[in-house]
């Protein structure tokens, strides 16, 4: 029973029904639409059905091969902090397109409606002249059109990513002009091979882990940005993620490149249907920085997080990581991870280049029977690099969250610094928080700092709030909220009111 | 799951010259315990606990010799009224040891095997507790293979600590000492422990304190440059008892001290510190288990390291509390202070929190002495190589601090500023 089947007198109701509809998951629709499926399971032929599938040239095929082959030995990983049932790979589908989306449409006019329908749905108009919705104030600024200059730092490309295959991106006109690429990977793939081939697996090897592996044997597409030497990317870059069929694992993989002293923020977003079974995701993202170029990657993780009972939901197991390669570059990690039933997801930098900096801003929130093991790697190679971590683990229910991070100073890596800070609150007296930090200091001018700290959502601040009229959720939402203050900042616009909203509706029904 | 035939062949290379003692209450201990070691096998390399420290010389078959060391300074705690009890390379020393006999105290030793004992119900038994969620194996070789060790049964206030004295004279010595000590209710006791012991030394001690008991616990493990050294302090703590554990390693080829500990009874105090100060070849490794079963606990580890000429410093901490260790208080430091750039310090604080109401917080840093610092002391006239002692003393201080006897954290400091003296020559 949750705290809304009490309703006290005097409610009306519709205001009990705006609340329920938020307590619940929003997205767990499902788009009626025919797809066309490769045959389930896992085999050499599969890959190159995809391959051929995506129109890939010959190399790429032998790359996904080879991964193939790696993958076959490789053992799932079993050191996290999360248990789940064994997952069949042979049961699950690796290429799920919509029937329409046989011949790529040329421009957003030919797509399918129901594709464009399922994306105005979640909030993601694929129409150049909107706005990402869930910006407040935005559409007041932005005239009819929406060209003109007074909106130009407000609006955001869109690659919409619908199961297996990329459904359009926008603004590529517009970005072209810049002389940036934002595509999805396959049609990089197809025509930009150089670049692709330059960079593909220099971040993450095929062979990385088990499920970048396999993410590279099968990934089916995903977005591609290029930002050129000194270009400041004219608008904020975003993908967003759908998995809608039914037992088809989505393998995304994204490669970004900011060139020397160029810049981009890119934005990740996800949702996929309720059900009963779980799916699985494995996505890799790689980001090259080359000298002085910075990149900031924001992802509001919103997968399914499965059912009160903890049934369904997905397996998020995605390996991200950023190689500040020049010297003075500098990448920003931020995720706020709400969904998914078991996220294992460690975005990490390597600070390769002189005075290189990495930051981390985590929220990981779990409810019900969510478990996360989330954390990020810094690995300190050159000299007078920097990083900082700030990462907050709120539990829930019966939910089990970790952190579980490594900081490495290299013996060249002189006069580096770090910070990190972990904090968990607990909410709840049957639920875990966990810390796993790994640190390594290999030479004397460099300076580490760890802190971590754990307790409950303070009751002098919940009295406080509750003298004030506030219902007891409430009152936690907003500790809550001032709880993830630091990492909330760091988020761009179009994120942080998602996100906070999300994190007062994800721990709906954990009080009382 | 089968052990893979290397571990197989290790550990049948390790055990092939022990013999097992037969006959005695232990008997049954023994034998359970060779069976948890051949399910379990030796630590490699490649084991998750031993990611930081390479195990292969604390579990080879022919102890690596190390060469005694000529002490130039009077052993650690001779200033003390102490009840004196020596071993010499593991071997118990009769002539150089007091009469077991002190007030408030039984003493007892593990080789004068009787057939009935108190004991019998620690031995191994908190070593085996202490085997789950990670398995230590040298443990469960020492509970089966030991050849002595003391059966210290506190049953009052005795008027004076019980000092444990390893003497390393062979330089081939291989000592297996497992001790066990158990508090009654009320009861409260110091033990020290200092020296060497051995070429290699393997050391358990089980502690069990019963409600209100106190034990406190200093350990000095001796100068030699070559020894090893993988000691394991298990302890279980009752209803309102204390137990305090400090540590001081100076130098030492290779040490892994593990301590594990766990509160079984409510309102309960534990500590654990130590004080490391290494230089050139020193591999220092403390690893601490902390698990926190009852109401309104308290834990407290606060661990210093100071590294110098490519030492390294690992500490592996962990707090894990249970879901109904409500009010849990635990804390957790681990610092190093890197004196070059040569030394390394590796740590893995880690929390396991199954419980909401509790307060729990970690804390590790790393660096080089602070430069400021210095530099406000060199103003004030202070020549460099003091300042920089001055803030090392400093440094280490907060571990100091946590030995309740003042005469005792006396005698500690003083070991340390012999060692920087020594190092300043």
């Amino acid at each position: 029973m949750t705290a809304l089947d009490n309703v006290k007198e005097g409610v009306e109701k519709e205001t009990v029904d705006a609340v329920k509809a938020v307590s619940t998951y929003k997205y767990g629709w499902e788009t009626d639409i025919d797809m066309e499926y490769a045959p389930k399971g896992l085999t050499a032929d599969i890959v190159r059905l995809i391959s051929d599938k995506n129109g890939e040239p010959e190399w790429m095929t032998e790359w996904r091969l080879k991964a193939y082959e790696r993958w076959l030995e490789k053992k799932e990983p079993n050191w996290a902090m999360v248990d789940y049932p064994q997952i069949d790979f042979q049961e699950q589908y690796y290429y799920a397109r919509p029937k329409s989306m046989e011949t790529k449409p040329k421009s957003l006019d030919e797509v399918d409606p129901k594709l464009l329908e399922t994306y105005e749905k979640l909030g993601i108009p694929l129409k150049e002249q909107m706005i990402l919705a869930g910006v407040e104030g935005a559409e007041q600024s932005a005239p009819a059109d929406g060209q003109g200059e007074a909106t130009s730092d407000r609006r955001v490309a869109v690659d919409a990513v619908f199961d297996s295959v990329s459904v359009g991106t926008t603004f590529q006109k517009e970005l072209k002009e810049a002389g940036v690429i934002f595509c999805s990977i396959s049609e990089a793939i197809r025509e930009h091979p150089e670049l692709v081939r330059k960079y593909l697996g220099s971040v993450v090897p095929q062979s990385d882990n088990f499920y970048a592996t396999l993410n590279s044997a099968v990934f089916s597409d995903g977005s591609f940005v290029y930002v050129p030497p000194g270009v400041r990317c004219p608008m904020e870059l975003s993908t967003y993620f759908r998995i809608n069929a039914e037992n088809t694992g989505q393998f995304e993989r994204t490669l970004i490149i900011a060139d020397k002293g160029s810049y981009v923020s890119y934005l990740e977003g996800c949702t996929a249907p309720q059900r009963d079974q779980a799916q699985l995701h494995a996505a890799v993202v790689e980001i090259i920085a080359e000298e002085d170029a910075e990149v900031k990657y924001s992802t509001v993780q919103n997968w399914f997080p499965g059912d009160e009972d903890g049934k369904g939901g997905i397996y998020n197991f995605v390996t991200k990581r950023a190689d500040c390669r020049g010297d003075r570059s500098k990448v920003m990690w931020t995720q706020v991870e709400t969904g998914s039933s078991v996220t294992w997801k460690y975005p990490s930098c390597i600070l390769r280049g002189d005075d290189s900096q990495g930051e981390f801003y985590s929220i990981a929130i779990t409810n019900n029977w969510q478990q996360a093991d989330t954390g990020t790697k810094m690995i300190h190679l050159g000299k007078n690099t920097k990083s900082r971590i700030v990462s907050k683990g709120i539990s829930a229910g019966q939910a089990q969250n970790t952190y579980r991070g490594l900081v490495s100073m290299h013996p060249k890596a002189k006069n580096s610094r770090n910070y990190t800070q972990c904090d968990s609150l607990l909410i709840g007296d049957k639920c875990g928080a966990h810390t796993v930090p790994y640190i390594e200091v290999k030479n004397n001018s460099s300076r580490c700092e760890h802190e971590a700290t754990t307790s409950k959502v303070d009751d002098d601040q919940l009295f406080y709030c509750r003298q004030r009229g506030m219902d007891e959720e409430e009152a936690v939402a907003l500790v809550v909220n001032g709880f993830c203050r630091e990492v909330l900042q760091a988020l761009p616009m179009e994120f942080a009111m998602e996100a906070q909203q999300l994190v007062a509706i994800s721990l709906e029904g954990s009080v009382g | 799951m089968a052990l893979p035939q290397p571990k197989i062949d290790a550990l049948e290379a390790r055990i092939a010259g022990l013999t097992l003692p037969e006959g005695g209450w232990s008997e049954a201990a023994r034998k359970d315990a060779l069976s948890r070691l051949t399910a379990m096998g030796l630590p490699h390399a490649r084991d998750e606990y031993w990611k930081f420290t390479r195990p292969a010389k604390l579990v080879e078959a022919e102890v690596t010799p190390a060469t005694v060391l000529d002490e130039d300074e009077m052993p650690i705690f001779d200033a003390f009224d102490r009840l004196k009890i020596v071993f010499v390379d593991g071997v118990f020393d009769a002539e150089a040891s007091d009469d077991l006999s002190l007030e408030g105290v039984s003493i007892d030793r593990l080789a004068e095997s009787q057939d009935i004992h108190w004991a019998k119900d620690i031995y191994g038994v908190l070593e085996t507790r202490g085997q789950d969620p990670v398995e230590r194996s040298l443990a469960a070789l020492n509970t089966a293979f030991a050849t002595d060790g003391l059966l210290i049964h506190v049953h009052g206030k005795p008027s004076k600590p019980i000092s444990v004295i390893y003497r390393h004279e062979s330089e081939t010595s291989d000592a297996v000492l497992h001790h066990v000590v158990k508090v009654d209710a009320g009861a409260e006791a110091t033990i020290l422990e200092n020296g060497p012991a051995a070429a290699r030394f393997n050391n358990v001690m089980e502690v069990e304190i019963a409600d209100t008991g106190k034990l406190h616990h200093v350990r000095a493990q001796g100068r030699d440059h070559e020894r090893r050294a993988a000691t394991h302090v298990f302890a279980r703590l009752g209803k309102e008892s204390v137990f305090k554990t400090f540590t001081l390693t100076v130098n030492g080829v290779l040490t892994r001290n593990e301590c594990v500990l766990e509160f079984t009874g409510d309102d309960a105090v534990g500590h654990v510190a130590g004080a490391c100060l290494g230089d050139g070849d020193f591999h220092h490794d403390d690893t601490v288990f902390i698990t926190h079963d009852a109401v309104n606990c308290e834990s407290r580890q606060v661990f210093k390291k100071v590294l110098r000429n490519g030492a390294v410093g690992v500490f592996q901490g962990k707090i894990l509390v249970k879901p109904d260790a409500q009010q849990t208080d635990g804390y957790q430091i681990s610092q190093s202070l890197l004196l070059d750039d040569d030394s390394q310090f590796l740590a893995k604080p880690e929390l396991e929190i199954y419980a909401d109401d509790v307060a729990c917080s970690h804390g590790s840093t790393s660096g080089a002495i602070d430069e400021d610092s210095l530099f406000y002391l060199r103003a004030r006239g202070v020549p460099r190589g003091m300042a920089e002692d001055l803030m090392t003393i400093a440094f280490i201080a907060e571990a100091v601090l946590e030995v309740e006897d003042e005469a005792l954290q006396e005698e500690i400091n003083a070991r340390v500023e012999a060692w920087l003296a020594r190092r300043r020559d």
